[in-house]
């Protein structure tokens, strides 16, 4: 399957995911919105250059904002964790060429450590822009501060059990850097 | 010139960045001028179609709850029929017919539609329904929404075919209401807490309050009209910074399971403004 056919299905996947299922489940606390759907940004592969990059998260973010009557609420973040994530796999790749070796960031290509500070430092950037823009309309600063941390570890505690049950097939593609 | 060409193409992805954030936080700070333009409908449309095919499925599931609910329903509103109310026959009796027609002029104040909900949320901050029901069957923005337990929310933008609903649990939404006994007149709004409950404000602290006490909407709501269920007194705290109770509420309405509600047209809504604005010139 080509990576565009792969990516499209996954775009279509992760909206209704987040709708249709978290979204839908009975809230625990005020605190915990289970977010999972920013994880497609996360997986978009390496080559794809930065612009387009920034303009499918946009146009991304703003597909679930349709879907949960809130324009730009969504879309901000997504852009803003598109624009940070080419710095963040520049500092934390360890292997010379690794992003030019395998096709998507993953634990594979990776390694743990990185892979998950690179996801640790884009979901609490991504949480806390968006609980930022909701603070600005209401709430305390115990508000924003409690949500954001609560609601980063649940959407962790998803990330873990997603990269856990798919599995992504990585393929080592040339030996030459 | 050229050097704002080479500064250009030299920042262009940070510029690119900016230009995206100010389209995304103009969509979300201009929310309601937004609503109104022509693609917001037609995204509606397209989620409004989505929202059904989920709902078909989910439907079934929650049957029993809609059945009881219409069930109980109709028992009050059988309850209301005239035929129930009979006085002893005595020499002079006072016909009252329900609603006096005119042949000029209308005195019907509301009218009524229903709709079905295909899709609802009660997770987030914001919460908005869905309802198979748009402009092109009457429903126009700012009108009222109640389910068969008590008030709902109100519409905030509707397509052709398909209509958004502000639900209750939503921190922009307020609503004048009163308590039943004592008829004092406050502001119903969410604080996000939880779904289940909603806060009353502006009672004064010499309003007799007791728990389990009806909340109704007031006759100073410009959507609903009066005596509509609210919800019940769940607990009272005395504000000490001010002369008002804060009271939760546990709302009438369930909003995990509310299938069917009733959309309320205020047909002399518009006099009323119209009234309203001329004063404030």
């Amino acid at each position: 399957m080509s990576s565009l056919l792969k990516n499209i299905i996954r775009f279509f996947v992760f909206i209704l995911v987040q709708v249709y299922v978290l979204h839908k489940m009975p809230p625990l606390h005020r605190f915990i919105t289970p977010y999972l759907y920013y994880l497609f940004i996360l997986w978009l592969p390496f080559n794809i250059s930065r612009s387009s990059l920034m303009l499918v998260s946009f146009l991304y973010g703003l597909t679930l904002d349709y879907f949960l009557n809130t324009p730009g609420l969504h879309a901000a973040p997504c852009v803003l964790i598109a624009y940070v994530r080419p710095f963040l796999i520049n500092v934390l790749i360890s292997q010379e060429g690794a992003d030019q070796n395998y096709a998507s960031p993953s634990i594979t290509s990776m390694g743990w450590v990185p892979y998950l500070t690179y996801v640790i430092i884009l979901t609490l950037l991504h949480h806390g822009y968006l609980v930022f823009l909701e603070w600005m309309h209401f709430g305390t600063f115990w508000y924003f501060l409690g949500k954001v941390l609560a609601t980063s570890c649940i959407s962790l505690l998803l990330i873990l059990v997603t990269e856990l049950l798919v599995f992504r097939k990585e393929k080592f593609k040339t030996n030459t850097v | 010139m050229r050097n704002i060409f080479l500064f250009i193409r030299r920042y262009f992805n940070f510029i690119f960045f900016l230009v995206l954030q100010i389209i995304a936080l103009s969509f979300l700070f201009r929310y309601n001028k937004f609503h109104e333009a022509a693609y917001m409908n037609v995204a509606g449309e397209i989620t409004g179609k989505i929202n059904e095919r989920y709902n078909n499925v989910q439907y079934y599931f929650k049957l029993k709850n809609t059945n009881e609910a219409l069930a109980k329903e109709n028992v009050y509103l059988r309850n209301l029929l005239r035929e129930n109310y009979q006085a002893p026959d005595t020499a002079k009796r006072f016909i009252v017919d329900s609603i006096r027609i005119d042949s000029i002029k209308r005195f019907q104040k509301y009218s009524y539609y229903d709709a079905r909900v295909v899709g609802s949320f009660i997770s987030a901050q914001m919460n908005y329904l869905t309802i198979h029901r748009g402009e092109a069957q009457g429903i126009k923005k700012d009108m009222g929404v109640i389910g068969p337990q008590g008030i709902v929310g109100r519409i905030v933008t509707a397509s052709e075919n398909y209509a958004v609903v502000m639900s209750m649990l939503n921190q922009n939404f307020k609503v004048k209401a009163k308590l039943k006994k004592s008829g004092e007149n406050g502001t119903v709004e969410w604080d996000g807490v939880s779904p289940q409950y909603v806060l009353l404000r502006d009672i004064p602290k010499s309003a007799p309050i007791a728990n389990g006490d009806t909340v109704l909407t007031s006759e100073l709501s410009s959507i609903y009209p009066p005596g509509i269920m609210v919800g019940t007194v769940a607990g009272s705290i005395k504000d000490p910074s001010s002369a008002f109770y804060i009271i939760k509420l546990k709302t009438a309405t369930n909003f995990s399971n509310v299938q069917y509600v009733t959309v309320i047209d205020d047909l002399q809504k518009a006099e009323r403004q119209q009234l309203e604005e001329s004063i404030k010139k």
